[in-house]
C-alpha cells in the first residue's frame, strides 16, 4: 500500500513538469520582448529593465526557466503590472467567490446525481432511465452560457425571485451569500451532473448483476439496506473518478459562468487578464488550475485505498 | 513480397465488407438519424446563407436599432437606398438583422468544427500511431500528453488566442491543440491492441517497413473510433469558439459569428433577451445533433466505446 501511494506520488511530477514548462513557453511563444510583454502596454523602460534583470531574462532559456520555477515554488507568481499587485495577492482576494462556486456545484450535483443514477439503474430500460441519458446528453450540449442566461432571465428577470448578478462574500450575510450562489451553481450543475448521474447508473446496474447482491437480498435484506451497503460501496470507484475527472470541466464552466453572472472570482479574472494580455497572472491561473485537477486526481486515486478493500491488498 | 501481396488484399476486402454493413447499422439508429438530418439542415443553410439572407449581417442601420422578431421597417442600404424589411428575429443594437447574422455566423461555426476536428484529428493520428508502435517515443509522448490534458482545455485555448491575436487561423489552432493529447491517447490504445493481430505480425514477417506499416495497415483499423471522436471534437470546438466569441477573446467583433452575437446581445440582455437568445438556440442545437450523431455513431459502429459508458 505504501508503494501504490509513492508510486502514484512520483507519477505527478512528470505531468507536473510539463505543464510548468508548457506555462513557462507560453510568454517565450509570443512574438516579441518577454520583459515588455509582462510589463504591459503602459510600462517604463526602467519597469522593464527591472523584470529583464529579475528574471534573468537576457540569460539561456534553461536558466530562465529554473529562476521562473524556483520563484514559483518558492511561492513568488510574479506581478501584475496592470492589476499593479502581486499575483499572490490577486489570486488570494479573487478566491473566495470560485471557491464557494466550485464547492456547492460539486455538491449539488453529487446530490441530484447520484440518487437519479441509481433510481435509473433500478429502472433499467424505463422511461425514467430513458429520461435521464437524453438529459445528460442535453446537458453535455447545452453551452453554460446559454443556460445561464436562460435561467437568468426566467428567475431573476421575469419571476423576479432571485438577484440578477453579483456576488456577495459570506461575512456579508449568509442569505444573501446562498441568493446570489443559487443560479450560478444551478446552471453548473445542469452540465456536472448528467455526467455523474450516467456514470452512477452504469456502474450501479453493474454492481447490482454481482454475486454479492443476490446473496444479500436471498438473506432477506430489504432493498433499501441491499443498494446503500451492498450496491453502492462496490459501484463507488467509477464514480468517485468521474467527479475528479469532470472538474476539468467545472474549472472551464466557471470561466464562462462568472461572466455570465458577473462574479469577482478567479474565472472572472481569467477574462480580465486575457483581454489585458497580462501574462504573469495568464501564467499563474493556468498554473493554479492545472495544480488543483492533478492534486484532487491525486486525492480521488488515493481514496481507492478506501473504497475498494481489492486496491489496498495489491 | 509479390507472392504475398493478394492474401493482404483480402483483408482489406474484408474490411471493405464489414465497413459496408456498419454504415447499414449507422443508419438505422435514431440519434444518427435525428442528428445527421439536422446537421444537414444546417450545412445546407450555412452553404445557401447568401442566397437565404434577406440582408448583408454587416449593414448597420442606426434607425432601425432594436427592433422586436418580426418587426417590419424600411431600411437605408449602403447605397442611400430605402428599401422596405421584415427583420424575423428583430434587429441587434446597432440595427443589424439578426436573422441573416445568424445565417452567416452559422458558417462560421461549422468551419471552425470541421476545421479543428481534421487538424485534431490528423495530428493525434499521426502522433498516436508512432507512440503505439515505437516504445522509446511512446514513454516520452505520453507524458507530454499527460501534462497538456492537466490544464483544462478551454484556459489552455484562451491564453493561445491571447499569445496570438484572434483570427480565424489562430482560433481553429487554439481550439485544436487542446484536443489533440485525447486523440493521441485514443489511437495509442487502439494500435496497442491492434499490433497484437495476426495480420501485423504476416506484414512485419514479410519484411514491411514501419510506415508504409502503420499507415496501410494498422491506420485503417483505427477508423470507426477516430469517425466517433471526430464528431465530439467538432462539437466541443464549435461550442469553444461560441465561448471564445461570448468572452470577447474570438473573432474581431465586426465577423457576424454566435459568440460575438451573445457577446454584444448581452448588454441589453435586460430590454432585448432575442439579441441572446436566437444565437444561443441555434448554437444549441448544432452542438446537440453533433453530440446526438456521435452517440449513435458510438453506439453502432464502435461497441468497445459503448461498454465504457461515457466518455
Amino acid at each position: 500500500m505504501l508503494r501504490y501511494l509513492l508510486q502514484r506520488l512520483l507519477a505527478t511530477l512528470p505531468v507536473l513538469l510539463v505543464v510548468a514548462v508548457v506555462v513557462f513557453l507560453l510568454l517565450h511563444l509570443t512574438p516579441g520582448d518577454p520583459a515588455a510583454i509582462i510589463a504591459g502596454d503602459s510600462a517604463t523602460d526602467e519597469q522593464i529593465q527591472r523584470i529583464r534583470a529579475g528574471l534573468g531574462l537576457d540569460r539561456p532559456l534553461i536558466t530562465q526557466f529554473v529562476i521562473w520555477a524556483g520563484n514559483v515554488l518558492s511561492g513568488d507568481l510574479g506581478e501584475s503590472f496592470f492589476f499593479k499587485m502581486t499575483v499572490s495577492e490577486l489570486i488570494r482576494q479573487r478566491l473566495e467567490p470560485t471557491l464557494a462556486l466550485a464547492l456547492c456545484t460539486i455538491f449539488l450535483s453529487v446530490l441530484i446525481a447520484v440518487p437519479l443514477g441509481v433510481v435509473a439503474a433500478l429502472r433499467n430500460g424505463g422511461w425514467l432511465d430513458r429520461a435521464l441519458m437524453a438529459f445528460a446528453t442535453l446537458g453535455f450540449s447545452i453551452p453554460v452560457f446559454v443556460l445561464g442566461y436562460l435561467l437568468m432571465w426566467l428567475f431573476a428577470l421575469r419571476l423576479g425571485w432571485l438577484p440578477v448578478q453579483g456576488y456577495r462574500r459570506l461575512s456579508e450575510g449568509l442569505w444573501p451569500f446562498v441568493q446570489h450562489l443559487i443560479l450560478p451553481c444551478v446552471t453548473l450543475s445542469v452540465i456536472y451532473s448528467p455526467l455523474i448521474a450516467r456514470v452512477t447508473r452504469a456502474s450501479v446496474s453493474e454492481a447490482l448483476t454481482e454475486d454479492f447482491v443476490r446473496t444479500a437480498r436471498a438473506k432477506g435484506l430489504p432493498e433499501r439496506r441491499v443498494i446503500l451497503r451492498h450496491a453502492l460501496p462496490n459501484a463507488s470507484v467509477p464514480i468517485v473518478t468521474v467527479i475528479g475527472v469532470g472538474l476539468a470541466l467545472l474549472l472551464g464552466g466557471v470561466v464562462v459562468t462568472e461572466s455570465v453572472y458577473s462574479i469577482p472570482g478567479l474565472g472572472r479574472l481569467t477574462v480580465e487578464a486575457v483581454l489585458a494580455r497580462d501574462f504573469p497572472t495568464i501564467q499563474a491561473l493556468i498554473l493554479l488550475s492545472s495544480v488543483t485537477y492533478v492534486l484532487l486526481n491525486l486525492l480521488i486515486d488515493l481514496s481507492y485505498l478506501v473504497l475498494d478493500v481489492r486496491i489496498r491488498y495489491r | 513480397m509479390n507472392a504475398t501481396a493478394p492474401e493482404i488484399e483480402f483483408e482489406h476486402a474484408e474490411a471493405g465488407v464489414a465497413r459496408q454493413g456498419a454504415l447499414q447499422r449507422a443508419l438505422g439508429s435514431w440519434s444518427v438519424r435525428i442528428g445527421g438530418a439536422s446537421l444537414a439542415l444546417l450545412v445546407l443553410a450555412s452553404l445557401l446563407a447568401p442566397w437565404l439572407a434577406t440582408a448583408d449581417p454587416t449593414l448597420l442601420d442606426p434607425i432601425n436599432r432594436d427592433l422586436l422578431p418580426g418587426a417590419r421597417a424600411t431600411m437605408t442600404l449602403l447605397s442611400g437606398e430605402t428599401v422596405p424589411h421584415v427583420f424575423h428575429m428583430g434587429s441587434d443594437a446597432y440595427g443589424r438583422d439578426i436573422y441573416s447574422r445568424l445565417l452567416h455566423g452559422g458558417r462560421v461555426s461549422l468551419v471552425v468544427g470541421v476545421a479543428v476536428a481534421v487538424l485534431s484529428l490528423c495530428a493525434g493520428m499521426v502522433l498516436g500511431l508512432f507512440a503505439g508502435y515505437l516504445r522509446r517515443l511512446d514513454l516520452i509522448l505520453m507524458r507530454l500528453m499527460d501534462g497538456l490534458m492537466a490544464i483544462p482545455g478551454i484556459l489552455l485555448a484562451v491564453s493561445l488566442v491571447a499569445l496570438w491575436r484572434a483570427s480565424l487561423v489562430s482560433v481553429i489552432a487554439a481550439l485544436a491543440i487542446p484536443e489533440v493529447p485525447r486523440v493521441v491517447r485514443l489511437v495509442r490504445s487502439l494500435v496497442l491492441s491492434i499490433r497484437e493481430e495476426p495480420y501485423v505480425e504476416a506484414a512485419i514477417s514479410i519484411g514491411t517497413l514501419t510506415t508504409p506499416l502503420l499507415f496501410r495497415h494498422v491506420l485503417p483499423n483505427t477508423l470507426a473510433p477516430l469517425i466517433v471522436q471526430a464528431t465530439y471534437v467538432c462539437g466541443s470546438a464549435i461550442l469553444g469558439e461560441a465561448i471564445l466569441g461570448f468572452l470577447g477573446m474570438g473573432l474581431p467583433p465586426l465577423v457576424p459569428t454566435w459568440g460575438n452575437m451573445m457577446a454584444e446581445g448581452r448588454l441589453q440582455f435586460n430590454q432585448y433577451p432575442h439579441n441572446v437568445f436566437f444565437p444561443g438556440v441555434f448554437l444549441t442545437i448544432t452542438v446537440l445533433a453533433v453530440n446526438l450523431l456521435g452517440d449513435g455513431l458510438r453506439d453502432t459502429l464502435d461497441p468497445r466505446f459503448s461498454r465504457r459508458g461515457w466518455r
